[in-house]
Order: structure tokens, then sequence, then C-alpha cells
């Protein structure tokens, strides 16, 4: 990745702290200790804590690795705060990742990988992964508009961003869960869902961590070309898993993607 | 000076010392691979062997500062060999050891956001102004989280550094208890030894005919001290402050001894830590910001000489700030007397600047600490006539690109931060060193050349106290520049 110019004086951020909220971390230890790196898995938004707690979280235990899934500020069982911003989404990564014993691999989701993006610039992590990553600008702006235009368009002005079951999910994950965990899927507010237009691009990732990139050329929010765009500013390529939809921690397949992290892991190790 | 023979390496490992934190002996890495040095090969020294350590960078110090130049030096890819002269790391704040200057109410005087490292926040559970304990435990995480423990030889102390050929450096090294010195040979030395430890005590006419007690702030340690005595505190700085406002309460009386008159800047302004809502001011010009600061505090603070305090002989942002909200209070409700400054003691008490005689029986001096670097010797940092250290951004040394400093500032917010930019700056100049020389060499020419220059608006006389005065703006912008120039390309 290119360096950028290393930024020391952050005036706003020292003037004004962010609201602390109660964070929802759900966590599942390994049952044997072998001193690896935490796994701290981030949702998009919408979701919460409970998206990995649904597959992911048991899986990375297993193979020995303490992991948690946390809830952004608003959603899952977090608590809420006036301040809701990416800025604050921010705050909560590193807070959460600061706190646990050793550094924190950081494993975004979504519009999550874009916090966990920022993160990485913050808080020298072990690692990062990025799992269909919406970067937001107004590139993604114009795609997501010719592609969803009812779906988008009102979110501009202060609307809710609705997103449908297939955007989501692929064809093989059974009707009724899919439904189950759409019910889930909650809302971010305006103000956010605005910022992921204008909010800068992610500054250099600190302590030069490993990044990965994934996704799912089949993804009806991200496409292949943000998808690569992503990959190739941490000077990689994506790993794809073809035929999943957008939520690949939920959709039918969820082992595929998380086993290939945790390979890629265990080999960055 | 080094004399250097050649001899058959012998016996090395049985003399490695002990590592008191991971309970085992610290092993030795030979480094058979550089080509410019045969393995073969043992260095000596005055009948001492040197054992080499190839590219390792030697750090002096395990407190805030030192751990944060272990991390980042580690982050840089070196290995890194730190040697703590206590038996845990936290250096200052690790009231366990005499040598800490803490105090049971010792709590920060900037906020969560000016006293933490950049990429390690406190937790968000902590409050605005965490206490030393806090402090303590969070170098303490910090050390666990990033493994810096593994790095640390604990309860070693360094008992001198001298230059090797190379620009690189002998490190001898004894146990803290005493013990066999050894010789270690390293490619760079980062100093951390702190500058809160030797304390500084005044001299008064009439000293030794004084009865009562006199003690230095750096061995008071609790209120227990204070109860029911007479007590007199010497020194307007925070630490004075905080004694001052303790034996309000606790003491029999308290007369309080400043030189001259200070601002009192409070904990919280409009709700919020004073700090906070300064720094929100830094971008309009100083002497706005200087008429703005004084006009809040004299309408929320007021007029300190109607609380008997001198007036304040210099403008806001001239010396290193005071911030306390609560001797004013005790001082109005009559816990804290201000007097003048001491000319004289005798048998029985002081006499004052005014002419005026009070009688206490303990006299406590929160005069300060001198900066100590014994085992550097004075010639190493450039040192002046004074024995000020003559320092490029008060961190690298001109003469020797090798050997640099980390944390001897006295800014205006946390230390940390700055500690933790400085050592970046180090780690990444030593990183350019090796991998651009030509670079490097164009780099090293604006250091040798870079005059001199403060780091603070501060206009006061030339004492100990300001030597490392740095407003953390100026300074940190200074940081944030030098750290571009030194962008490597991986």
């Amino acid at each position: 990745m290119t360096q950028l110019q290393t930024r020391i004086m952050r005036p706003i951020e020292w003037a004004r702290p962010i609201t602390p909220v109660r964070r929802e971390v759900i966590s599942s230890r390994p049952h044997t200790d072998d001193h690896r790196a935490p796994v701290l898995f981030v949702p998009g938004f919408g979701h919460g804590a409970w998206a990995y707690e649904e597959h992911w979280l048991e899986r990375t235990a297993a193979r020995g690795y303490p992991a948690h899934a946390m809830s952004l500020r608003g959603h899952g069982a977090s608590g809420t705060a006036p301040d809701t911003s990416i800025r604050a989404y921010v705050h909560d990564v590193v807070q959460v990742a600061a706190s646990l014993p050793q550094r924190a691999v950081l494993v975004g989701h979504g519009a999550g990988a874009l916090v966990v993006a920022h993160a990485l610039a913050r808080y020298p992590a072990r690692a990062g992964v990025l799992i269909a990553p919406i970067f937001g600008g107004a590139r993604m702006l114009g795609s997501a508009v010719a592609h969803h235009p009812f779906g988008t368009l009102p979110a501009v002005f202060g609307g809710r961003i609705k997103v449908r079951r297939r955007q989501l999910f692929g064809p093989n994950l059974h009707s009724s869960a899919a439904r189950a965990y759409m019910s889930r899927i909650t809302g971010v507010p305006g103000a956010v869902q605005r910022e992921l237009i204008s909010y800068g691009r992610p500054e250099a990732p600190v302590g030069d961590p490993p990044v990965l990139v994934v996704g799912t050329p089949d993804d009806k929010i991200v496409s292949s070309q943000a998808l690569r765009r992503v990959a190739a500013t941490y000077g990689g390529a994506p790993l794809l898993f073809p035929g999943m939809g957008h939520d690949m921690m939920l959709d039918a397949g969820w082992a595929e993607p998380i086993d290939a992290i945790l390979d890629w892991l265990s080999k960055a190790d | 000076m080094a004399s250097e023979t050649d001899r058959s390496a012998t016996g090395g490992l049985s003399s490695a010392p002990w590592n008191e934190d991971t309970g085992s002996w610290m092993s030795l890495t030979w480094r058979s691979s550089d080509a410019d040095r045969p393995a073969e090969t043992q260095i000596w020294q005055d009948d001492q062997p040197v054992y080499d350590r190839g590219d390792t960078v030697c750090v002096i110090g395990a407190g805030g500062s030192g751990l944060t130049a272990i991390k980042n030096l580690r982050e840089q890819g070196f290995e890194v060999d730190c040697y703590e002269r206590e038996t845990n790391v936290g250096g200052a704040w690790n009231w366990r050891h005499s040598r800490s200057p803490m105090y049971a109410s010792t709590h920060l005087i900037s906020s969560k956001p000016f006293t933490q490292f950049p990429d390690f926040p406190m937790p968000d559970s902590w409050p605005d102004y965490p206490s030393h304990a806090q402090v303590n435990d969070y170098l303490s995480a910090y050390a666990d989280h990033f493994g810096l423990r593994e790095h640390i030889w604990f309860g070693t102390e360094v008992a001198a550094v001298e230059p090797a050929p190379d620009n690189r450096w002998d490190i001898t090294t004894r146990s803290s208890g005493g013990g066999v010195k050894r010789v270690q040979r390293y490619a760079a030395v980062v100093v951390a030894n702190g500058h809160n430890w030797s304390p500084k005590v005044p001299t008064y006419p009439g000293m030794d005919d004084f009865r009562g007690e006199m003690i230095h702030a750096s061995n008071y340690k609790d209120v227990s001290t204070l109860r029911n005595r007479r007590v007199l505190v010497v020194g307007a700085g925070n630490t004075g402050c905080d004694i001052a406002v303790e034996a309000a309460t606790q003491a029999g009386r308290c007369w309080h001894s400043s030189r001259r008159g200070y601002w009192y800047v409070p904990k919280f302004l409009f709700g919020r830590p004073a700090d906070q809502v300064n720094v929100s001011l830094s971008r309009i010009p100083l002497r706005l910001r200087q008429w703005l600061v004084s006009r809040t505090l004299r309408a929320t603070v007021g007029d300190l000489t109607r609380y008997g305090l001198p007036k304040p002989d210099h403008r806001p942002y001239e010396t290193h700030p005071i911030v306390n909200s609560q001797l004013l209070y005790y001082i109005g409700h009559g816990g804290v007397v201000p007097v003048p400054e001491i000319k004289e003691f005798d048998r029985d008490g002081a006499l004052l600047a005014t002419g005026e005689r009070i009688e206490p029986d303990l006299v406590i001096f929160a005069t300060g600490y001198l900066p100590r670097f014994e085992f550097l010797g004075e010639d190493l940092l450039d040192a002046d006539a004074q024995g000020r250290p003559k320092l490029f951004l008060q961190s690298f040394v001109r003469k020797h690109p090798t050997l640099a400093i980390v944390g001897l500032v006295q800014p205006d917010a946390g230390v940390f931060p700055i500690s933790h930019w400085q050592s970046v700056a180090v780690a990444r100049w030593l990183r350019l060193r090796e991998a651009d020389p030509a670079r490097a060499a164009e780099f090293w020419r604006t250091v040798t050349a870079a005059p001199d220059r403060k780091w603070s608006k501060a206009h006061v006389k030339d004492s100990t106290r300001h030597w490392f005065e740095v407003s953390h703006t100026i300074y940190l912008r200074a940081l944030e520049n030098v750290l571009g120039q030194l962008e490597t390309v991986r």
C-alpha cells in the first residue's frame, strides 16, 4: 500500500472524544490455549454480533483462535448514542481491540470493512480481513443508483437503504432462514449512510499488517470492480467465493470463506 | 577506551543474566551470518568479553517511553534488548518501587485524549483524568498487548554506554543489586530513563539548623504524613498544589510558598476537561488565544490577588500549566495559606522574603527533579556548560546518529504520545540508514545543520524546570514534518 503522510495532529478527535456506549461483545474461546491472536469480527451496517455468532464464531474458536464479535453502536445489543458516525464506529472497534489481551486480527464485513480499514490506521492490528467491503464514495453511489435506484436514492435524502433478500443471500439458502435473518436487520441513521459517500479514504494501516480482501463475484451489492479496487489498494487480489450472496457469514456455504480466512491467518502468523 | 584483540570465544552463555519476568536465563543469539564479522571472532575490551548483538537495538528503561520505543522499533523490524533496573514495567508510574515519584492521590493533569498512546486508547470506562494506578495498569496492558515483556531484561541496570567503531555501542550492564558486569555491543541505543526520579532540593541558609522534618515530595506517599502536622509546602508546581490541597484537609496548618504568580487552570471548563476546550482554540493566533484564555480564567477563576496569591507574571501558555481546581477553594476556606518565597530557615521555623516568620514542623519540597544520565557521560549528549543536553528535536544527538533519547520532555499535555512519535521517528531513522544510505545522509545533513530551538512560548528564566518544556502542539507539528521526511517505502 502506498505510504501516506503520517498524521499526528488530530485536534478534532482530541477536543471532542466520542461519547462512550455500552458495547455488545460475544466471545467464543478455544478449548486449548495456543496463544493465537484473538480475532475480532465487526459486522456491517444493519447487522449485529449475532451475524457472526450464527456460524463463524465457533468455527474460529474451534481452530484455536479466541473469537469475538461486536455490535457497533445502535446495532444488536450495543447502546445508542447521539454522536453516531463512522468515526464513532471506528472508536468502538479500536476500544474493543485494545481491551483484548493481545494484538487482535480485525475482520470487517460490508460497511464494517470500511470501519475496520479506518481502525487499521489507528490501531496496529496483527492482520486485517475485509469481507465484501463497502468502501462508499461517489463511484459506489453511482453504481448503486444505477443498479438499485429505488433502494438507494431515498437514502441519499435521509431515507433508509432498502436491501432485498436476493442481494444478501444466494439461491442455496433456505428461504425460511433467509426470512429470519432479514427480520433481524436494522437500519442505520441517515447521517451515517450519507457519510458513506463523503467520508475520506482510509489512511494507510499502522504497523504494516497483512490485509486480505475476500468477496464473491455474485455479490449484488459490491461489484467485482469495487472488490478488485479495494484489494489493489492493499496490494493484492481478492479471494473469491462464487455462488454466494453479500452476507458470506450467513449464506449457505458459510464454512468455505471462514476456513480460507483462518488458513490465511495461520500462514500469516 | 576500547581495546580490541581477537581471541576465541569462550564461555559466553554461563554469564547470561537472569530474566526475572520469564524466570529463565536469557539466551544469547550469536549472529554468524554477517560476512564482515566472522563468527569465531570474540571482541575484548579491558579484559571483558564484548558480546556482539548484531543489529539489535538497546533500549534503556521500561517506563512509558521505553515501552513505546520497544514497540515501535519492533514494528520497524528491529530486534530489541531493553534493560530495566526495577522488576516490572511502568517506570515513574510503577509506584511499588522506591524511586517512583507517585503519591496515593496522584492523578493525571491531562485528560485521556492527550495522555494515551495514539494507537492504544485508554478504556472508555475510565474517567477523564485517570489515577496513577490506572496509568500503571495501562502501561502493563500495553506491554502485554504488544508482547513487549519478552524483550525486557528486568532487574538489570545500565552502568555505561560507550561508543564503539562504526557508530555502534558497547553497553555495560549489571544486576540492579550489584553483581558481575557484562558488556554487549549494539547497533543503536535509545535512552528512555525518565527525568522524574532524581529529586532536586533547593538550599537555603540555616537549613541544617531547622529542627523539624524536611522531605522532598518524592518521599511523600500519602496523607498520613500530614496528619496534625504544621506543614509548609514549597513549590507551586502541580505536585506542590496537590500536596497543599491534601494538607488543607489533613494537616493542622498548611502554608504554601511560591516564588512567582501562576495561572491556575481548573480541571474542567464549561463542563469539559480544560485541555479539550483549549485544543479547540489551537488554530487561533497565540496572542488572541492568550487574551481569550486570560479573560476566561479571570471570569471563571477570578482575581488571584484576592486570594493572597501573587499576580501571574506571564501570559497564559508561557509556562507549564498548573491544573488544579481545588487549591483556590481551600485558600478561600483558610485551609491553605499562601506565602511568598522563603528567605532562610532557623531552629524553629522559616523567615519569609517579606520578613514574616512561620513555624512549620514539616517542610515538603515539591521542587521537582533533575535529569540524570551518568551512564552516558556528558560529552556524548553534547551538553552545554550547565549540563543541558543539546539535541535535535529534543531526541536526536547530532554527533551520534545511532544514539537517541525518548521522553525527555516536559509537555503541556501527556508525555506518552510524544514518546510514541519520537520513537517512531527514531525507528524510521534507523531503518532509513540501512535501507537508503543516500537519503539518510541527506536527512542527517538537515539534522546537523538545524539550529537549536525552543518548543514552547516560554519566556522564563533558564531553570532546569523549563529545560525540556515543550508545547505539545508546536512540538508535534515539527515532529510530524520530520516523520514525513523519514517516510520509508517498503
